[in-house]
């Protein structure tokens, strides 16, 4: 066996926080061999991040590496002088980051930024250096090299940029390429083909590959090695095959377990209690000894050592390396999901009788909602258009319009969700805003409990409010900073008088935080104090505070960990159950609407393309659009993969959307009569139905 | 027949307005917990005590100063009625009664005895000496000055030492005591709790900037009595009597010139940004037009109206001070007018970015009408950007207030201020020897000022985000 490229011991970093320090990254070691991709999974602030800026010796200014030794062939990265340390960065080691906005510089073309890395590490210039950019540009997959090589990043669409950005990575040929979370940014469909473009040049250029990434998804899709951090330092690692198949920390099972997906349709999912321990302490036990289920007495007293269950898997976990109570043996598995992946990945049928225990003990008895009667739909749109007038020249004329939503008509029951799903930039959150007239509608009609709400105004409008509400996407800017807790949820109490008297409203506030799983003290602080979990929380609080019969739910969970995700679906689960809710669920995670939706309608440049059942259109989705974009999720389950539909460039712009059918640059199965007219709906039963002419034929 | 007659002065009435203001705030600080608890943060950070212990010290001669009257004159007879003197004056230069009598005839150095320019001394004899003559106040008690001044400074150093020292002893006496009732505890342990600086409050800070307070109070008082501290200006007057007064004009202009401001850029800067579209327009283009004029011209031919109006109804100011006031106070509006545009745009942008965030749209959601969403949303988010531009407004509105004196539309040259000051100072900078004491004095004065506002702001920013723990 020839020696690993990279070699990591003992990595300890530090970062200083005022009068305490914090142990970002706590004794991780890892080897990275050649032509190999090895994959850092964990939630944020685990300290992954951390891990490879310390690599590249790129630590921000309060963070220092305290002990370790990175060896890159054999060499110490954290000996080297700073001199030598840039020739290694660009040319040894490569990396790209998470947000390709911002990770390019907005006034240069790209054509320069790229032949800057050239500069710095060879001596091609002129002539020369702009063709191995053009080479490059090739290779990563841009259009039309030689045109665009004078562009600007803003001429680039996000997939685009993150191109740019592995081109520039790529250009001295590294040895090893670390990618921060590339694809996190970016939409699935563009998300399939940037991790394509990254497997295919590590196929083609022989490079390693330190992927790091929260999503489990693309880990399974990507990595031959995994590794999970947690809390600074890692707890498993092991080749792919057997960390899905078999994987043995209690943390690890934690993650698969609070995945959504059809699977656990009906059920709660399983989530990690309490939080990430602050890292400002030494522990004299095991980090996650406080979250853990199987957690006894040793956990809380003895740091547990990294132990080999099996070659190549290594668990730092007292439940493996020792012997334990028989009361307390982690069996049956938590991991359900563990055995279909084991049949799938094995072709071996393993603990059955387990698995089939086990999703006994987990299904939630009754979670499943009562049936309501389709007779009188609580929400219905019809034919809604919001249109954003192009203002242009001295006197803003009209110059045209941006069709953000362009007739999309939708229903919606009492204690049923609609899922609305579809790629940034399609209009969906639009739809969302205009069904609450937070944006006015252009044309068409929004029907509440049989009240037109695009004709009332003023204070009849304000009257019905109470019955709608939203919660938004972003925990962090949907709270005002300045404002406590309890301000935050009487604001709409007030506003829309639902309770009238001071102690009424006291006294509600404390019983709608107990609901969303807050404590009534709560209310005395302000935003920030908490997590982002707790913030979503806050926002559903804050929702619910006015009694609201139908809830917009403006992808509530995209800016949450997995295992918060878990919770916060949980939560709106309950809800509905409880209280009869309704639920419009913005999203563009397939694999929430899976778990979590009645209906599902998939949005595509302002319109809706395909609608139905939630079986009906992700077990048989019959729109090109919707194909393709189930099959671009990443997914863990190595049976269930689709093969991926790639589907070539970007959404168009709703400013000017193709004649037609909008779909049909970008659709495999274009005909001529696509370029002409835009489909009729199919119906292909009462519920399911798809605006595409493959089936207007037949 | 009364003692005194009080002075209504304007801008005593609109100070006085806004300290009521401020204790109206303060009481109700101390009624709502969470609203108290920004003031203990600050509170809790060295530079925001001492800073606030400094400000405190410009706003009390400022506030003392600010209290007018007018003394009776001599009785012409029994019955007649009262007559009072044309001069207005406050309780603060009552306090510093010698400062402002002592008049010498023209320049003096600070601590000299003799004036600072020869002139043509008769001799007893009839004899004619062409020598510094001694001054009238400044030094008068020595027999000697060449070879007794010394001895003189150290042992009235010493006095001003020894006074400063009680004063600071009976403080920290005082401090110790009330602490000790405070917490319940012996005045014994609240000194060392004190000492060891290990209450939440950081009092060494405290006792200490309190401490060179009283130790340059105490060292004034004790050398002002025998010597010009700060000189003489060109008229005799003495330099350190006028920095004092300054400090109320500084003060003024810093503070009513805010007031003024603050409405037109709240109110239009956050319309503008929230409602957009016609109203923005009409701000914008308002506040373009308005800023694309000199501010100068605009300030001079303003003032100028004004001295006009008053040189034709002389009938309404029956004092001097009247006049100086009224033109301070119309200084004051005409430079808010003029510089609301800055902060103006700074919030129109602010508020475009924070309309646009999502807690603004949850409130839209609960129907909350467009007045509470601008005071409760977004006021609070775009205050900081008020309070940094306050601060550095101020300092940029007493810098302004001597160039306009330099153009001869700044306050009354009756006035006393640091404008004034400087202004005077200029001319002779360029003589030989040169004349630095009132450029210096004010200099001085004006730079603790503006530092202690700024450190002071800069707390009370920090004190105030919750983001910043």
């Amino acid at each position: 066996m020839n020696k690993p490229l990279l070699q990591v011991e003992n990595l300890k970093v530090r970062l200083d926080a005022g009068k305490t320090q914090v142990r970002a990254v706590d004794g991780v070691s890892f080897a990275i061999n050649r032509n190999e991709t090895f994959a850092l999974l964990g939630e944020s602030g685990c300290g992954k991040s951390m891990t490879a800026l310390s690599l590249m010796r790129l630590l921000p200014e309060a963070g220092r590496i305290e002990s370790g030794r990175v060896l890159l062939d054999g060499q110490d990265l954290l000996c080297l002088p700073e001199i030598a340390m840039r020739s290694v960065r660009g040319k040894r080691i490569a990396m790209i980051f998470q947000e390709p906005m911002t990770s390019l510089n907005p006034v240069m073309t790209i054509g320069r930024q790229i032949a800057e890395t050239l500069h710095r590490h060879t001596s091609l210039r002129g002539e020369a250096a702009q063709a191995r950019v053009l080479e490059l540009l090739d290779a990563v997959g841009i259009p039309d090299a030689r045109a665009r090589y004078h562009d600007y990043p803003f001429q680039f669409s996000g997939g685009m940029k993150q191109r740019v950005m592995i081109a520039i990575a790529l250009a001295c040929e590294p040895d090893l390429l670390i990618a921060d979370e590339p694809t996190t940014a970016l939409d699935v469909t563009i998300q399939a083909q940037v991790l394509e473009l990254l497997r295919r040049l590590q196929r083609e250029r022989g490079m390693a590959v330190m992927l790091i990434s929260h999503d489990l998804g693309v880990v399974a899709e990507m990595a031959q090695r995994v590794a999970v951090m947690y809390a600074g330092e890692i707890v498993e690692m092991a080749g792919r095959e057997e960390f899905f198949a078999n994987p043995q920390h209690p943390y690890t099972r934690k993650l698969f377990a609070s995945l959504p997906g059809a699977a656990r349709r009906g059920q709660q999912l399983e989530i990690i209690r309490g939080s990430v321990p602050p890292l400002d302490r030494e522990f004299s036990g095991c980090r996650f000894a406080g979250r853990c289920d199987y957690a006894w007495q040793k956990c809380s007293d003895e740091v547990p050592v990294w132990s080999e269950v099996a070659p190549g898997h290594g668990v730092r976990c007292h439940l493996v390396e020792s012997v334990v109570p028989a009361s307390l043996h982690p069996d049956p598995f938590p991991v359900h999901v563990g055995c279909q992946k084991l049949r799938a990945l094995h072709h071996v049928e393993q603990h059955p009788a387990q698995c089939a225990s086990l999703i006994d003990a987990l299904r939630v008895d009754a979670l499943r909602p009562t049936q309501v009667g389709f007779d009188l739909p609580l929400l219905q749109v019809a034919d809604l258009k919001v249109h954003f007038p192009i203002h242009k020249g001295l006197f803003k004329r009209v110059a045209g319009h941006v069709r953000a939503v362009d007739g999309v008509s939708l229903a919606i029951h009492s204690g049923r969700t609609l899922a609305l799903v579809g790629e940034s930039g399609c209009g969906k959150t639009t739809v969302g805003k205009s069904i609450l007239q937070l944006i006015r509608p252009t044309a068409g009609s929004v029907r509440f409990a049989g009240d037109e709400l695009t004709r009332l105004k003023g204070a009849e409008l304000r009257a019905r409010r109470a019955d709608f509400q939203i919660v938004f996407q972003d925990p962090y800017s949907s709270l005002d900073p300045r404002m406590r807790v309890a301000d935050i949820i009487e604001e709409g109490m007030v506003a829309l008088g639902a309770a009238t008297s001071s102690g009424d409203r006291q006294n509600s506030m404390d019983s709608l935080l107990q609901q969303v799983g807050l404590s009534p003290d709560s209310k005395y602080r302000y935003p920030h104090e908490f997590s982002g979990g707790q913030r979503q929380r806050i926002a559903i609080a804050r929702a619910l505070a006015v009694k609201p019969k139908l809830i917009v739910c403006d992808e509530p969970t995209s800016a949450l960990d997995v295992s918060v995700q878990a919770q916060i679906l949980n939560l709106l689960k309950g809800l509905q159950n409880e209280l009869g809710l309704a639920y419009l669920f913005i999203t563009h995670n397939l694999a929430v609407v899976e778990y979590f939706a009645h209906e599902v309608a998939v949005m595509y440049l302002g319109r809706i393309v395909e609608r139905g059942s939630v079986e009906e259109v992700m077990q048989a989705p019959r729109h090109p659009y919707t194909r393709a974009l189930l099959s671009a999720v990443p997914v863990v389950d190595a049976g269930s993969r689709r093969e991926i539909i790639r589907l070539a460039g970007d959404m168009p712009s709703p400013a000017n959307p193709p004649s037609g059918c909008h779909f049909h640059p970008r659709c495999p199965q274009a005909m001529d009569s696509c370029r002409l007219n835009y489909p009729a709906a199919i119906d292909f039963s009462a519920t399911h139905s798809a605006s595409c002419f493959l089936y207007s034929e037949k | 027949m009364m003692l005194f007659k009080p002075v209504f002065l304007w801008t005593d009435m609109l100070l006085w307005l806004l300290l009521a203001g401020v204790a109206f705030y303060v009481w109700r600080v101390r009624l709502h917990e969470h609203l108290r608890e920004p003031w203990r943060r600050l509170l809790r950070s060295r530079s925001g005590v001492a800073s606030a212990v400094v400000l405190l010290a410009f706003v009390a001669v400022g506030v003392l100063d600010s209290l007018h009257f007018r003394l009776p004159l001599e009785k012409q007879g029994n019955g007649a009625e009262t007559h009072y003197s044309p001069e207005v004056l406050s309780v603060f230069d009552l306090m510093v009664g010698p400062l402002r009598k002592q008049v010498e005839k023209t320049y003096s150095a600070p601590f000299a005895s003799q004036l600072y320019t020869k002139e043509t001394i008769e001799l007893p004899g009839g004899k004619q000496v062409r020598d510094y003559p001694r001054l009238k106040f400044g030094g008068a008690h020595l027999r000697e000055p060449a070879r007794e001044q010394a001895g003189d400074v150290a042992v009235t150093a010493l006095q001003g030492g020894v006074y400063a020292l009680a004063l600071c002893g009976g403080l920290t006496f005082m401090l110790a005591l009330w602490l000790a009732r405070r917490r319940s505890i012996s005045p014994g342990a609240a000194w060392t709790m004190i000492r060891h600086g290990r209450d939440e409050i950081p009092w060494r800070t405290f006792l200490s900037t309190v401490g060179l307070l009283a130790l340059f109070v105490c060292l004034a008082t004790a050398f002002s009595a025998k010597y010009h501290i700060f000189g003489t200006d060109k008229v005799g007057q003495d330099v350190f009597y006028l920095a004092l007064k300054s400090i109320r004009t500084g003060l003024m202009i810093g503070t009513l010139t805010t007031l003024v401001m603050l409405p037109f850029a709240l109110l239009l800067g956050i319309m503008a940004g929230y409602f957009r579209g016609w109203v923005d327009d009409v701000i914008q283009y308002t506040y373009t037009t308005l800023s694309s004029i000199p501010g100068v011209l605009l300030i001079a031919a303003a003032v100028l109206i004004l001295q006009v109006y008053m040189d034709s109804n002389q009938e309404l100011f029956d004092t001097v001070a009247a006049r100086a006031d009224i033109r301070l106070l119309f200084l004051c509006v005409i430079l808010g007018i003029t510089s609301w545009t800055g902060l103006c745009r700074l919030l129109r942008g602010e508020t475009l970015k924070v309309r646009e965030m999502e807690f603004i749209q949850a409130a839209t959601a609960f129907g909350v009408g467009h007045f509470r969403i601008i005071a409760r949303h977004i006021l609070p988010n775009v205050m900081h950007i008020v309070l940094i531009s306050i601060v550095l407004d101020f300092s940029a509105l007493v810098l302004a207030e001597a160039v306009l004196s330099y153009v001869g539309v700044g306050v009354d040259p009756s006035m006393q201020s640091w404008g004034n000051m400087i202004n005077g100072a200029r001319l002779e900078m360029a003589r030989e020897p040169m004349v630095w004491w009132s450029l210096l004095a004010a200099f001085v004065f004006m730079f603790v000022l503006v530092l202690s506002a700024n450190l002071f702001s800069d707390r009370v920013r920090d004190a105030f985000d919750p983001r910043v723990r």
